[in-house]
């Protein structure tokens, strides 16, 4: 266990080493800034875009209708079964004087009784159903597929568009954004690296005298520890700070000037996007920063 | 104190820097190593610090085998030990105070000890009044002394200099030497690398001589 004094003397240093090497610690808090900074808008856009999928996900249906001949009991007792299925968020039994309520709603609404002649004889009696929400549409398919394998499933409706489309969109941008990133975290990591590589050769001196001296490891490698992770963390909490402040801005920018997409889209607030944004960026900026270094120290650094 | 068996050295395979080397150096002793370049003389001081790893033989240094040391232990080991070079290597961004207290805060002594213990060490090599003053703004002769005084600030029982009056004047060198004699009273083993001839005689002391990595002579002072 080392003293405080030790610690305290370990990150003076590792401020030091930025304030010699100002160019390099600048061009390193710049990448990891804008990379941290790319990935804070990939994030918020695929934050916002699965509280959009997920919105419509809510409202995309699979609609199951069942043999002339089975009793409700038996229609329930199905039902019960597909309930069991993970992909099965939320189901609701139409029975066919349901379906004849709400079909008299849609269209006789005002004419009421055009449709008095049908009260003794349900046109309906055939549509009980089950509306099933799923919990992600891209297990739509299995769930048809096992629906469909049931005895007494007549008919199952499903939109394979809606479905597909906004499960591929999903994919393809998180495939993007990750692959965007990955490669935007390993320049990052490439210019940390090169900033504590000068910084070793401007102390190289210091860190001979300080080996014969007989510094331990550990006080020989702490102030590039620090200075990666510093680097880490002020290039995370630059672009933080600009996202936070231009977040809003651009929501209420949208809002305004795209009036059209109020119906269709629903932005998530600031706090909840930056709920797991800080974490995330602080742990990959400092994670980065510490990584950065311990490559060039175990590269550079005959300790 | 420090005792080398049968110790050689090669860098590369068959020229031996160091060629069956057998010393003995007793506790509180003085001993010039002299040979021109090319010797062995600073190969034998990096096996010292165990900078470098010998291709034969034994080290043992305060009781320690040094082939037995592990790499853990190296840091705890050089703390027994003094160093100071020719070059002075100081660091050129601190003052004289910083230099010598940055010997203290590496091997982690607290701000209190460093406090008390830099000003007493910058009286004893005579630069108390200049400790606030830059080592470029110092002669040769005073920055070899913040040298010494770093060296010496952890209380190493041995102190080994390689070729510490190489860049000094006449003057300077023997403030130096004698500087060094007077450490060496106060019981620190000293090692001094030299081809100074002219400072070796005078101050007869033992004089171990080597010649293309071969110990050529061990002479004592007659007493």
């Amino acid at each position: 266990m080392h003293k405080i004094s030790t610690y305290l003397y370990t990150l003076k240093q590792g401020i030091i080493n930025i304030g010699k090497n100002k160019m390099f610690s600048l061009a390193s808090v710049a990448t990891m800034a804008a990379c941290i900074f790319l990935f804070g808008i990939f994030y918020s856009i695929v934050g916002n875009f699965k509280n959009i999928v997920k919105d419509a996900e809510e409202k995309v249906a699979i609609t199951v209708f069942f043999n002339e001949d089975l009793t409700e009991d038996d229609i329930k007792a199905i039902g019960d079964r597909i309930g069991k299925r993970s992909e099965v968020k939320k189901m609701v039994y139409i029975s066919p004087e349901q379906a004849w309520e709400d079909y008299k709603e849609k269209y006789f609404e005002g004419n009421e009784e055009l449709s008095a002649g049908f009260e003794e004889d349900n046109p309906l009696a055939n549509s009980a159903n089950y509306q099933i929400y799923l919990n992600d549409v891209s297990k739509q398919a299995s769930l048809v597929k096992y629906i469909k394998q049931q005895d007494g499933v007549r008919q199952v409706n499903k939109s394979d568009v809606v479905a597909n489309t906004l499960s591929d969109f999903n994919k393809l941008l998180g495939y993007i954004s990750a692959a965007i990133i990955i490669i935007l975290l390993l320049v990052a990591v490439f210019l940390i690296s090169n900033t504590i590589t000068v910084g070793i050769n401007v102390r190289k001196d210091e860190i001979a005298i300080m080996k014969l001296i007989g510094a331990t490891d550990f006080l020989v490698r702490q102030p590039f520890i620090i200075e990666g992770i510093l680097i880490g963390l002020v290039g995370s909490l630059i672009p933080l700070g600009i996202l936070y402040f231009m977040y809003g801005k651009i929501i209420a920018y949208i809002m305004e000037h795209f009036i059209f997409l109020n119906s269709i889209m629903k932005f998530l607030p600031a706090n909840q996007i930056f709920k797991m944004l800080t974490p995330i960026s602080l742990a990959l900026g400092v994670g980065i920063g510490l990584l950065g270094s311990r490559i060039t120290i175990r590269k550079h650094l005959d300790v | 104190m420090i005792t080398l068996s049968h110790v050689s050295k090669c860098y590369t395979e068959g020229i031996p820097a160091l060629n069956d080397i057998n010393i003995d150096i007793e506790e509180g002793e003085f001993v010039f190593v002299v040979g021109n370049s090319g010797s062995g003389k600073s190969t034998f001081l990096k096996l010292l610090t165990k900078e470098l790893e010998p291709s034969e033989g034994t080290i043992t240094v305060n009781g320690v085998n040094l082939r037995k040391l592990r790499r853990k232990r190296i840091p705890m080991y050089r703390r027994n030990i003094g160093m100071v070079y020719q070059d002075f290597r100081l660091l050129k961004d601190r003052n004289v105070y910083e230099n010598v207290a940055f010997a203290q805060r590496v091997i982690e002594k607290s701000p209190r000890q460093i406090k008390k213990d830099v000003p007493l060490m910058l009286s004893t090599v005579g630069l108390a009044a200049k400790y606030r003053s830059n080592p470029k703004q110092l002669s040769g002769g005073e920055q070899q002394r913040v040298a010494i005084a770093r060296a010496l600030i952890n209380k190493p029982k041995i102190l080994l200099a390689d070729e510490p009056t190489g860049n000094l004047d006449p003057d300077n060198a023997w403030d130096i030497m004698s500087l060094l004699d007077n450490i060496n009273a106060r019981g620190t083993t000293v090692v001094v690398v030299t081809h100074n001839m002219e400072i070796v005689k005078a101050m007869k002391k033992r004089v171990i001589t080597l010649k293309k990595g071969s110990l050529i002579s061990d002479e004592r002072p007659v007493v």
